[in-house]
């Protein structure tokens, strides 16, 4: 009786020791999912912080007269006459005409508020409209990438401002009077990259992920299941398949860089394949993404219980019926899971191909497997690299699109889980 | 099930045969390599080619001087690229590859110079350096009392009195990048040159002894980001970085560069070879390409243009150090003739 108490008494006495250390655990444990949530909402909160403003583009809205003598232009349907017109002299014009202190003198400054190729699209517009020659017709523009930069982030130290004092007064003056307007940047969605902040875009690396994706999915998804139902179903267990399995993990954990060596010297050394195209970025990706599909395809397959097959076996299916209708139907979530995480792995890779040449300035958006292309995380880097400031915003726009397909890759896989997964 | 199987492995075969037999197509759009530093100027080139000419915009990969004529001399074909850019010349060992794999006829295009600047903040005092006190700065190893040590200058004013009385601190690009390497060869090695002590070093230890960067901190690597350093720098005035001279153009307004030998780092200046940290950048024309692919004479003569490389042309504006006048002119030449580079030159 005694020593019971007294057992009670010690239990009594290390309970509030106990419950202690329970409580600090789940505090170290809370904290460390604090601190990564922490990380995560500093890196959106910087990314959106600086991308959102690349979601806008700030145009510069004219009316441009058409005028033959000083366009040095009679016919625009003659092309030798169009190549040698002046589509400089009108913006500069028009612009003149708003500003009431500039001058036609103030060439220079003026011409720096119009984009660089806006003369390019006066020359396209009227070539398309030749009945515009004579009349003056009002015409949105790009501004200037370095106008771009000063409406949105004037006084940010962050960013390089490189208008003169009479450029910044005008376009205070322009904005406030609605010709300089800042708006959704349509561009940044429908073209390719440019060396110019404000007309430079993410379709081309966005096309040229998508056709990637498409060829490394195509080609591992059957591979990879393939050979996971081969190892888990009808090899025999023995030291070959342990070799097999053991380098199908390791090659798991290779670097992705070798995955572009390989690829640079297969491929392309041996094989004669094109560079920078996203048929041989889709080949190379497929070799990165085979062992986690591979991984992720045969633990699906452990998983199905092995009552359903002995159930099928009982009833006089063959091995292949018990495999194709049976356990291949309850193991496809999984496998899609980890098809799905392996496919978003690949869409953020950029390692292996700047070794194949994707990682390249690339204007024209491709059109097939074997034009040059990029991919959205070697845009990313690209423009990230580049001294211009107008891409600063612009690389962490890009990001979002990426982290965007990222996000919505997993939440189909998730969806997928959620939906076809069956509990025993 | 027996038709399942012929359907993948039909689909299998065709696969394998796309493969290996879609090579060795034409092309009609110009391939560019090379130089990360060549880089910024040559993709504004092509994009104005792509936009005012009929041809398509060339594709332009940055690989490094040396990576872009390794891929450029590896032979004539149309898997091959056109054009290479360097921000050096080619070494006659490179053209030895090009010759020995048939690409015998490359036409050299000298476009402008770059300068590698030490800048830092314009809050900072303004710096002059000689060569030999930068190389006593950042060398690996440096003499005292005629001996080779361990960099021992913690601050700018124990390498000379007359600099600031503060701690050396530099953030630079990794031995990776080519702006490295022309910083090793150039500013690093030529203030070595300078030394006394630098003339009984043998050839093997000059180059290890020269062209090395100290690695205790005082030099800092920062990838080949030079956005970020000059972030770094408008943060820390006491921090000096080095990196092209196109981002100190871009960046004008809030960085200042140190005098090298009492030369600051001007347009002018860097393209007479007066600034001593310059160098020149070059493209090299496949000449076998011509007529192959579309539009590679009119890209090279975009790119010596008067429009684009005059003293007021659009690479001025990304901040190219175009060539003289005189240096424009015999670009011109050279696109008439499209003359051979030689061995004889390169030695």
């Amino acid at each position: 009786m005694n020593n019971q108490s007294e057992q009670a008494e010690i239990v009594r006495r290390s309970l509030k020791r106990r419950y202690r250390k329970e409580r600090r655990f789940r505090s170290y444990g809370i904290l460390a999912i604090a601190l990564a949530l922490g990380a995560l909402i500093i890196l959106f909160a910087d990314i959106i912080g600086k991308g959102h403003t690349g979601f806008l583009k700030t145009t510069i809205t004219l009316d441009v007269e058409m005028d033959s003598e000083r366009m040095y232009l009679e016919d625009p349907t003659n092309p030798d006459e169009v190549r040698m017109a002046d589509f400089v002299e009108p913006l500069i014009v028009s612009l003149a005409k708003i500003l009431p202190d500039a001058t036609e003198d103030d060439r220079d400054a003026l011409r720096g508020l119009v984009n660089a190729y806006s003369a390019n699209q006066l020359r396209n517009e009227l070539t398309a409209n030749p009945d515009w020659m004579g009349t003056t017709q009002t015409i949105t523009f790009l501004a200037n990438s370095n106008v771009d930069v000063y409406v949105k982030h004037k006084g940010d130290d962050a960013y390089s401002i490189k208008l003169s004092e009479q450029q910044q007064a005008w376009v205070d003056e322009l904005q406030e009077r609605g010709v300089i307007e800042t708006r959704f940047n349509d561009v940044f969605f429908t073209s390719g990259d440019s060396r110019d902040p404000a007309r430079a875009g993410v379709l081309g690396a966005i096309v040229g992920s998508l056709l990637t994706m498409f060829v490394t999915l195509v080609l591992s998804f059957p591979i990879g299941v393939a050979g996971a139902i081969y190892l888990e179903e009808f090899a025999p267990k023995n030291r070959f398949t342990d070799f097999i399995e053991v380098n199908i993990n390791n090659l798991a954990a290779v670097p992705s860089i070798i995955f572009g060596l390989l690829g640079l010297a297969v491929f392309i050394n041996l094989f004669g394949m094109p560079r920078s195209v996203p048929f041989v970025g889709g080949l190379v990706l497929t070799l990165m993404t085979l062992p986690t599909i591979i991984i992720s395809s045969r633990a699906a397959i452990q998983s199905v219980p092995p009552s359903i097959r002995e159930a099928a076996e009982g009833i006089g299916a063959s091995k292949m019926q018990v495999v194709l209708h049976h356990v291949l139907p309850l193991a496809m979530p999984g496998m899609l899971t980890g098809s799905i995480i392996g496919m978003a792995q690949a869409l953020g890779e950029t390692a292996p191909l700047l070794l194949i040449g994707m990682v390249a300035f690339i204007v024209e958006v491709p059109e097939g497997f074997f034009d040059a292309a990029t991919v959205l995380p070697v845009q990313v880097f690209l423009w990230a690299g580049s001294p211009e400031s107008g891409f600063i915003e612009r690389a962490s726009a890009a990001i979002m699109v990426l982290l965007t397909f990222l996000m919505s890759m997993n939440a189909l896989a998730i969806w997928l889980r959620k939906r076809l997964e069956r509990r025993w | 099930m027996i038709k399942l199987n012929k359907t993948l492995a039909t689909l299998a075969l065709a696969g394998s045969v796309a493969a290996i037999s879609s090579p060795a197509m034409a092309r009609d759009t110009i391939n560019i390599v090379g130089s990360s530093t060549v880089y910024p100027f040559a993709t504004v080139v092509a994009e104005r080619f792509g936009t005012t000419s009929d041809f398509p915009t060339p594709k332009l990969e940055s690989t490094g001087s040396g990576g872009g004529l390794k891929i450029f001399c590896q032979g004539i074909g149309t898997n091959h690229p056109d054009i290479t850019n360097a921000s050096r010349r080619i070494k006659s060992s490179e053209l030895e590859l090009c010759q020995s794999n048939g690409v015998e006829d490359i036409t050299e295009f000298r476009i402008g110079s770059d300068g590698i600047v030490i800048a830092s903040s314009k809050d900072a005092e303004p710096m002059d350096l000689t060569l030999e006190q930068l190389f006593l700065a950042l060398g690996e190893k440096v003499p005292v009392d005629g001996e080779w040590v361990a960099n021992p200058h913690k601050n700018w004013s124990d390498v000379d009195s007359s600099l600031p009385n503060k701690p050396i601190r530099v953030m630079g690009p990794p031995p990776t990048s080519g702006t490295r390497d022309s910083f090793n060869e150039l500013a690093l090695a030529g203030g070595c040159d300078r030394l006394p002590e630098a003339a009984d070093l043998s050839e093997d230890q000059h180059s290890a002894t020269c062209e090395s960067i100290r690695e205790d901190g005082a030099f800092i690597e920062a990838g080949e980001n030079d956005n970020l350093i000059v972030q770094k720098l408008m943060g820390d005035a006491s921090m000096y970085g080095v990196f092209g001279y196109s981002f100190l153009e871009e960046n004008s307004d809030r960085l200042q560069a140190a005098k090298l030998d009492g030369v600051a780092p001007e347009p002018q200046l860097i393209a007479e070879d007066k600034y001593p940290v310059a160098r020149s950048m070059f493209f090299y024309v496949k000449k076998a390409h011509i007529g192959v692919v579309p539009g590679i004479k009119e890209y090279a003569a975009e790119f010596v243009s008067p429009a684009a490389m005059g003293p007021n042309g659009y690479l001025k504006d990304v901040g190219l150090i175009v060539p003289t006048r005189d240096g424009l002119m015999a670009l011109q030449k050279k696109l008439d003739k499209m003359p051979n580079l030689t061995m004889s030159e390169l030695k």
